[in-house]
């Protein structure tokens, strides 16, 4: 075996993840640990300060209700969540993120974060939920407050260490393992209570650049499945594997469209000038009642932006040009008014992307696209999952107490593993919390473990240490015992490399999960022959070689990623209906039923094999 | 590609243990080439996966030398245009140059307050530090009412 230092680390709360659920946990968590004598240690893959979706930075926060101001009722949001995944939502879970969310904008707005005021000193709205910011240091601010509580208490926060999996005590979580990516070190971390917050997936499929593009996807190439695996292998009932996001975005740099669509108004159409979301109106009839009731739900407006490109009427677009000039209209009798407004409007519209997305500033200046000028192309993106935003898988976790909800086994946001909780896109059907209802419900989270730990503190059993880093350090042996046996280390039949892998993997679900390729299509027979083919895949997986540190770590990336595959394709299989048609169509079912397929889909991985039930959605509220 | 180091401008943060470059990359991309043992240059930085990167941008605004820039991916991106940040502790500064030639700058705020100085509590009175009741530490003062909603 390798010849790797061991690392223990005995702690209380192990938080693992750096995001915004676990920024929100971490600066939550000290300060209750604090005043209960435990202790709480965060470890993250990446620096925590410019780690995770956040990483760059964005413009907007996506959830803000305003309930204090009147603005909106954490009552609407739950509609809102509801009938934007088509029926399918926790509203216990969606209502408790609601009520805490405004609690961690304000306290973005003290540490520092740039919130854009009207005159009157309310938060400028980009559309009923979103409210505008200067986000460039997002992160860098909510990583500070957290890193500035776990400091003043005196906890650590690990960084540049990756988690691989959990360590189980019968059937209490009881810390994880993982390496550093620095030094030749193998850690393992005893915990009483677990976070797992290592965000959501991308590169399970294809991505529509495979060039040098490839990590230019939507949702950021470095989250990649970590938390889906890490509560899939503890055992934890998982919910809406099925549920993955494709955004529309403006075409190969993906940067937003939000505030194209929501501030500036902007129409999208096709080629031929046809407004999809007109043309197609009676299309929405089909999904009944979430197609006739507005806002229309996000893949539904895909979907009819689908038709048109399946018509070959594509490209698609944002008519930017029109929208920005509609607005300028207004100040058609005042040169200097309209002059004035033309500056911000551009400003607006650039910070959009530099906030976030600047691979799309430099599209649209490589491509001279001045979007006062002309219009620009937007598309699908390839599928994600991110539980956090407009896609729906995660854990299956326990409602808040004080709610008369029917899930309910445990402390709240605890996974139906003893003392395994999550957050943010690591927790399924309460979609929509975004940046903002990450971080609340992360610190709920977090909290509520604190409160697990006083109920139950006892240190769980570790054993079995030598085993896990074996296993951890596997692919370093694997490569170091067979890399001579060729004149071209990237070419060897004991092994496959961690890129050679990836690629497999999202070729397999491309093309029979219903990928970008086979145009978000997929079958029953289509999924089973996916599924003999990862299985395939999943023994390959034991051949996986590193040649470094570096390697180490995309070898366990896809790893996780292989397992958040595996939970999609066959929960696509179970669900016997199309639900969600522009995520994906289930060409063979093409039809909503909602008297049988109403219901959250839940699985499970138990003794070497998975258990699928339906669960009953229960509406907390009309 | 998409993130370079120019060779010139690099000095491999004067030696110190850990780079700027290395130590922020959310997806562990930048290296090091100390001795030039890896053909890089001595003390110089590289971009090792560059089709592993998501032009986030965060090793160019961190680099002391402003010695990273970022070309746009070669799979889709017309060549000649850039978008050079200047980062400092209160904005951050855009220089956007087109294919054509032109030149647009922007300047947006990054923070309100002095860097380092996020107060965990954020100014609101603590809450009612029972582990057991539904409101979190600054709840409910930091809902904005006295008493945080519920069903
Ligand atoms: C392109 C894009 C734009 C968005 N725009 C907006 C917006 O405008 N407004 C808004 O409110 N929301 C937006 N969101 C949503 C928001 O970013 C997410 O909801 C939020 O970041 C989810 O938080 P999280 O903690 O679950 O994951 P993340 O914030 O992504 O954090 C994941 C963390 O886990 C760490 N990690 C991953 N794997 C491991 C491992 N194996 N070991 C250790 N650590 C690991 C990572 O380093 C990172 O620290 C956007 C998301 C994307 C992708
Ligand atoms: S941060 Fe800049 S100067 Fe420092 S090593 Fe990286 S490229 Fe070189
Ligand atoms: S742009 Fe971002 S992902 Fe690319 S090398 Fe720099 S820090 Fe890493």
């Amino acid at each position: 075996m390798a010849n790797w230092e061991t690392v223990e680390v005995t702690t209380d709360l192990l938080i693992c993840g750096g995001g915004m659920a676990a920024a929100g946990a971490a600066v939550e968590a000290a300060y209750w640990a604090k005043k209960n004598g435990l202790k709480v240690t965060l470890v993250d893959k990446a620096a925590f300060t410019r780690s995770g979706a956040v990483a760059m930075g964005l413009s907007a926060i996506n959830e803000y209700i305003g309930y204090s101001k009147g603005e909106n009722t954490c009552e609407d949001y739950i509609r809102y969540v509801r009938q934007d995944l088509m029926g399918i939502a926790r509203d216990d879970l969606v209502y408790n993120i609601a009520r805490h969310v405004d609690s961690s904008v304000h306290l973005f707005e003290k540490w520092g974060l740039p919130i854009w005021t009207d005159e009157n000193g309310k938060y400028v709205r980009e559309g009923r939920w979103q409210i505008m910011i200067n986000g460039e240091s997002y992160k860098v601010i909510v990583a500070e407050a957290a890193k500035n509580a776990m400091a003043e208490a005196g906890f650590d926060i690990i960084e540049r260490v990756f988690i691989v999996g959990p360590i189980m005590d019968g059937d209490r979580i009881a810390g994880a393992y993982g390496f550093s990516t620095r030094e030749d070190k193998f850690y393992v971390f005893k915990a009483k209570a677990v976070c797992a917050m290592m965000g959501g997936a991308v590169h399970v499929f294809r991505p529509r650049s495979v060039g040098e593009g490839l990590g230019r996807s939507w949702y950021p190439p470095f989250n990649s499945g970590s938390t889906a695996c890490f509560t899939i292998l503890a055992g934890a009932e998982m919910t809406c594997q099925e549920i993955r996001f494709i955004p529309v975005r403006f075409k190969d740099a993906y940067g937003p469209v939000g505030a194209w669509f929501l501030l500036f108004k902007s129409r999208a159409t096709s080629a031929s000038g046809g407004e999809y979301m007109v043309t197609r109106k009676a299309e929405l009839q089909n999904w009944a009642p979430y197609g006739l009731v507005k806002p229309i739900p996000a893949n539904l407006r895909n979907y009819l932006g689908m038709l048109d490109v399946d018509a070959g009427l594509g490209p698609l677009y944002m008519e930017t040009a029109e929208a920005i000039n509609n607005i300028a209209a207004q100040y058609k009798d005042d040169e200097k008014a309209f002059k004035k407004k033309m500056k911000t409007l551009e400003a607006e519209a650039w910070e959009d992307f530099l906030d976030m997305t600047v691979s799309q500033a430099i599209l649209w200046a490589a491509n001279n696209i001045y979007p006062e000028k002309s219009r620009s192309e937007i598309a699908a993106c390839e599928p994600y999952f991110i539980g956090s935003h407009s896609g729906g898988s995660g854990a299956w976790v326990s409602g808040p107490e004080d709610i008369n909800t029917p899930y309910k086994w445990g402390y709240g946001n605890m996974t139906t593993v003893k003392g395994l909780f999550s957050a943010g896109d690591g927790t399924g059907a309460s979609s929509h919390k975004f940046s903002s209802g990450s971080h609340a419900e992360g610190r709920y989270a977090g909290k509520q473990a604190i409160r697990f730990i006083l109920d139950n503190n006892t240190q769980p059993n570790v054993s079995g240490v030598d085993e896990l880093k074996a296993k951890c350090l596997k692919p370093l042996d694997v490569y170091a015992a067979n890399s001579k046996f060729t004149t071209d280390p990237m070419i060897n039949p004991n092994y496959i490399l961690p890129m050679q892998f990836m690629f497999r993997l999202q070729k397999i679900m491309d093309e029979y999960a219903g990928g970008v390729v086979s145009a978000f299509k997929t079958s029953k027979a289509l999924c089973e022959r996916g599924l003999e083919l990862m299985q395939m895949l999943k023994e390959d997986a034991e051949k996986l070689g590193a040649k470094d540190r570096y390697d180490l770590e995309r070898c366990w990336e896809n790893y996780h990623r292989m397992w958040q595959a595996e939970a999609h394709l066959r929960t696509i299989l179970f669900r016997e209906e199309t639900r969600w048609p522009g995520y994906y169509f289930r060409a063979d079912k093409p039809k909503m039923d909602d008297a049988n397929w109403k219901v959250f889909v839940n699985c499970v991985y138990k003794n070497g094999a998975w258990e699928f039930c339906k669960r009953d959605v229960v509406p907390l509220i009309d | 590609m998409p993130s370079f180091v120019i060779v010139e401008k690099c000095d491999g943060c004067k030696g110190q243990d850990k780079t700027a470059c290395m130590y922020i990359c959310p997806n562990d991309l930048m290296v090091l080439d100390k001795d030039g043992s890896a053909g890089y240059g001595v003390m110089k930085a590289w971009n090792r996966d560059p089709s592993w990167c998501w032009e986030c941008y965060n090793c160019v605004k961190i680099c002391p030398q402003q010695a990273i820039d970022v070309r746009g991916y070669a799979d889709f991106v017309p060549m000649g245009a850039s978008v050079v940040p200047l980062r400092g502790t209160q904005d951050i500064m855009w220089t956007i140059k087109f294919r054509d030639g032109s030149v647009k700058r922007f300047k947006f705020p990054i923070r309100t307050t002095a860097e380092g100085a996020a107060e965990p509590l954020g100014g609101f009175p603590a809450g009612d530090g029972d582990i057991n009741s539904i409101n979190l530490m600054t709840e409910p003062a930091s809902c904005g009412q006295d008493k945080l909603p519920t069903l």
